[in-house]
């Protein structure tokens, strides 16, 4: 009896702290809540069109082309960079190399929520979202399909990394047994989250594979499962670089000095990982283009497109990094990462979006009402994560 | 328990359980054949009563056969009509050809699609179940031949295809296509008899026919066989599909799934073990007392 009397009494406890702690803080007019906002509102309203009145009212899509931007972008794209998230727990809590301890919270924290606002943005494309449920519960299981595994896996990573983040939200709230309980599971839980991100990052290249008339040559090939791995895991290492970069200078009042400098170093250790990586994948990309004899297919206009692709975002910011880590200039690793970056973007919206069907007559291109949606999906992430960086003990801890 | 009896035990359940596997495994097999249609593209006149009585049936776009001049361009089928009709100029003068739904032996669709909406029925015909479709639309980008079309427009969208007229069939019909060909150019039965068929036109008019069948072997096999006396890919089939069933494109990395799966952890488990400062061996020879680290 007294024992449900004082969870009650936590339950109330935690609940106030939560409603009190729901007020926003500091300045409103900032440039981002200036742009933000805005695209926010349209994009809501853009929504309210696509549910009534179907998906067809707001994209481009069309029979020939079943995914756009909001499949290319949000689910493939946002889903590889939320790689670094596995690469920085192997790193820290099977390898257990300390010196990255301090990113790991934020890390975890970024590839979360990049999953819960980019994997749930899956929902705005599904044309009968209310059936979701189906591939889970049960009443119709499709075990041959890669989609099957893909959302399966989506749904336990997302609660891996719940459990790896409730922590750092038990410490917030001040539940200190809840909060060692679930420290204890942290192993587990990382171990697990690993073997799902290597399934399900490349599970989301091995869609493509029954695409194979209609995506050209130079990106189709049967080991896209393995390309979209291997480049997950740079892609991760990257954003982290990237997005580091912007909420060092953003929460610079939540770090101290010996953070700022530990996180040259930390930068440092990054860009070699990911020059290392970026080798990898580019020497794949060789042997599959020699293996395949795709000679005579970069004389067009694909043909340096791909070309563009490789040297200029793999290769290119490949040797940036070795570059920059050789010489320790932080800046360029900054500028090797956004490359890096874009790369990605390239090559995943050229599998799922601009070579296929490259040889349509009507090919397709997103409309202002997907960009818009995309981006409100980008400024609601940043937002939760900002309302999460401000209160939780994630940069400091 | 002990050994002995252990073993007794797992030997006598597993001779139970014998029997009924053998049960079971009978019980499943199918002495029904799949059914499909063979199209002798040469006998196609082009009235395109096949679109009608297709979309009077079905409820979908009824096109005005006489009036829309819809044969001028070459079109495909849409949301609104599962199957159309084709003109083309060939050698061999005009030559019209339906299209609809190939009802692979070995859909990509059905592979494709994570909650069984996308369906092979027992039968043959490639099935469509909307209180399971989610709409992801993995169905379209998979399929070789783009036969499912999504509405758009609708704020419940269907997939719409060709299912060989499945109810009809279960009532012992024909489907209504096959049903309103006023030429004999849509012939319905088992693969193994349309094969016959097929053969005996070939060999019988070795002159009229090109020497093959589109269907037979294309995907790994589909339920409409095509007859033509022209090229295929003159008459709008694409010929670069190959033989291989699509779901084998998919087959090598599902199976790779549980290997991985446990694999992994296990590798993992032991590489955390292996890096773990507690199981160190100090500079003089000593194991570290666990947590002496911290």
């Amino acid at each position: 009896m007294n024992s449900t009397v004082a969870a009650t009494g936590e339950f109330t406890r935690v609940f106030k702290f939560f409603l009190q702690e729901l007020k926003p803080r500091g300045k409103w007019l900032t440039p981002f809540n200036v742009i933000s906002i805005p695209v926010i509102l349209v994009g809501l309203i853009i929504l309210y069109f696509r549910f009534v009145y179907g998906i067809g009212a707001v994209t481009n899509l069309s029979q020939e082309f079943p995914w756009g931007l909001w499949i290319g972008f949000d689910v493939v794209t946002g889903v590889a960079f939320a790689g670094g998230s596995y690469v920085v727990t192997f790193v820290v809590y099977v390898m257990r190399i300390e010196k990255y301890h301090s990113i790991v919270r934020v890390t975890v924290l970024n590839g979360l929520l990049a999953y819960i606002f980019y994997a749930g943005a899956l929902v705005l494309d599904l044309g009968r979202p209310w059936h979701i449920v189906n591939p889970i519960i049960g009443n119709a299981f499709g075990y041959n399909s890669v989609l099957f595994l893909v959302s399966w896996h989506f749904l336990l990573y997302m609660l891996t990394m719940a459990a790896e983040f409730s922590p750092v939200v038990a410490e917030w709230a001040k539940l200190e047994k809840f909060r060692k309980f679930m420290t204890r599971m942290t192993l587990g839980a990382v171990i697990f989250g690993i073997t799902l991100s290597m399934l399900h990052q490349s599970g989301l290249g091995a869609l493509f594979l029954m695409a194979k008339p209609k995506i050209h040559p130079l990106w189709y090939s049967e080991f896209i499962p393995i390309m979209f791995y291997v480049s997950s895991i740079y892609a991760g290492l990257s954003m982290i670089i990237f997005e580091g970069t912007i909420s060092h200078r953003v929460f610079k009042d939540l770090i101290g000095a010996k953070d700022h400098h530990a996180h040259d170093e930390i930068v440092l250790g990054l860009a070699k990982g990911a020059a290392i990586v970026m080798f990898v994948y580019y020497f794949f990309q060789a042997l599959l283009f020699i293996h395949e004899e795709r000679w005579e297919l970069i004389t067009d206009f694909w043909g340096y497109w791909y070309l563009l692709e490789i040297y200029g975002f793999v290769l290119l910011p490949c040797f940036l990094y070795a570059y920059a880590v050789r010489h320790r200039k932080i800046g360029l690793i900054k500028i090797a990462a956004a490359m890096s970056c874009i790369g990605i973007i390239l090559n995943r919206l050229n599998v799922s979006v601009i070579a296929f069907r490259w040889d349509s007559v009507n090919h397709y291109y997103p409309t202002w009402q997907e960009i818009n949606v995309t981006l409100m999906v980008v400024f609601a992430e940043i937002w939760v994560l900002r309302w999460i960086i401000t209160r939780m003990p994630v940069l400091k801890h | 328990m002990d050994r002995r009896q252990f073993i007794r035990t797992s030997f006598t359940l597993g001779a139970a359980a014998t029997p009924m596997n053998d049960l079971r495994a009978a019980s499943k097999k199918e002495n029904k054949e799949f059914v499909g249609v063979l199209v002798d593209t040469t006998r196609c006149i082009g009235c395109r009563s096949c679109e009608v009585a297709c979309s009077t049936t079905w409820g979908n776009f009824v096109p005005d056969v006489k009036a829309d001049n819809a044969l001028d361009q070459v079109r495909d089928t849409t949301e609104k009509q599962f199957t159309i009709v084709n003109k083309f100029k060939t050698e061999k003068g005009e030559v019209f050809v339906k299209r609809q739904c190939m009802h692979c032996w070995q859909p990509a669709c059905v592979a494709a699609c994570l909650v069984n909406a996308m369906f092979k029925t027992k039968e043959g015909p490639v099935t469509w179940n909307g209180d399971r479709c989610m709409g992801c639309r993995f169905c379209m980008v998979s399929c070789p031949f783009d036969v499912p079309k999504a509405e758009y427009h609708s704020w419940n969208p269907r997939i719409m295809k060709c299912h060989m007229c499945y109810e009809r069939l279960q009532a012992g019909k024909k489907p209504a296509c096959v049903e309103a060909c006023p030429t004999d150019t849509l012939m319905f039965g088992s693969k193994r008899d349309l094969m016959e068929v097929a053969r005996h036109r070939v060999y019988s008019h070795p002159d009229k026919y090109v020497h093959s069948i589109y269907g037979e072997n294309e995907v790994g096999g589909t339920g409409w066989l095509y007859l033509s006396a022209v090229p295929f890919e003159q008459i709008g089939f694409k010929t670069n599909l190959g033989t291989t069933p699509y779901p084998e494109y998919t087959k090598q990395f599902l199976v790779s799934v549980p290997m991985v799966l446990f694999g992994v952890p296990a590798l993992l488990l032991g590489l955390s073990q292996l890096s773990d400062r507690k199981n160190e061996v100090r500079e003089n020879g000593e194991w570290t007392k666990p947590g002496a680290d911290k």
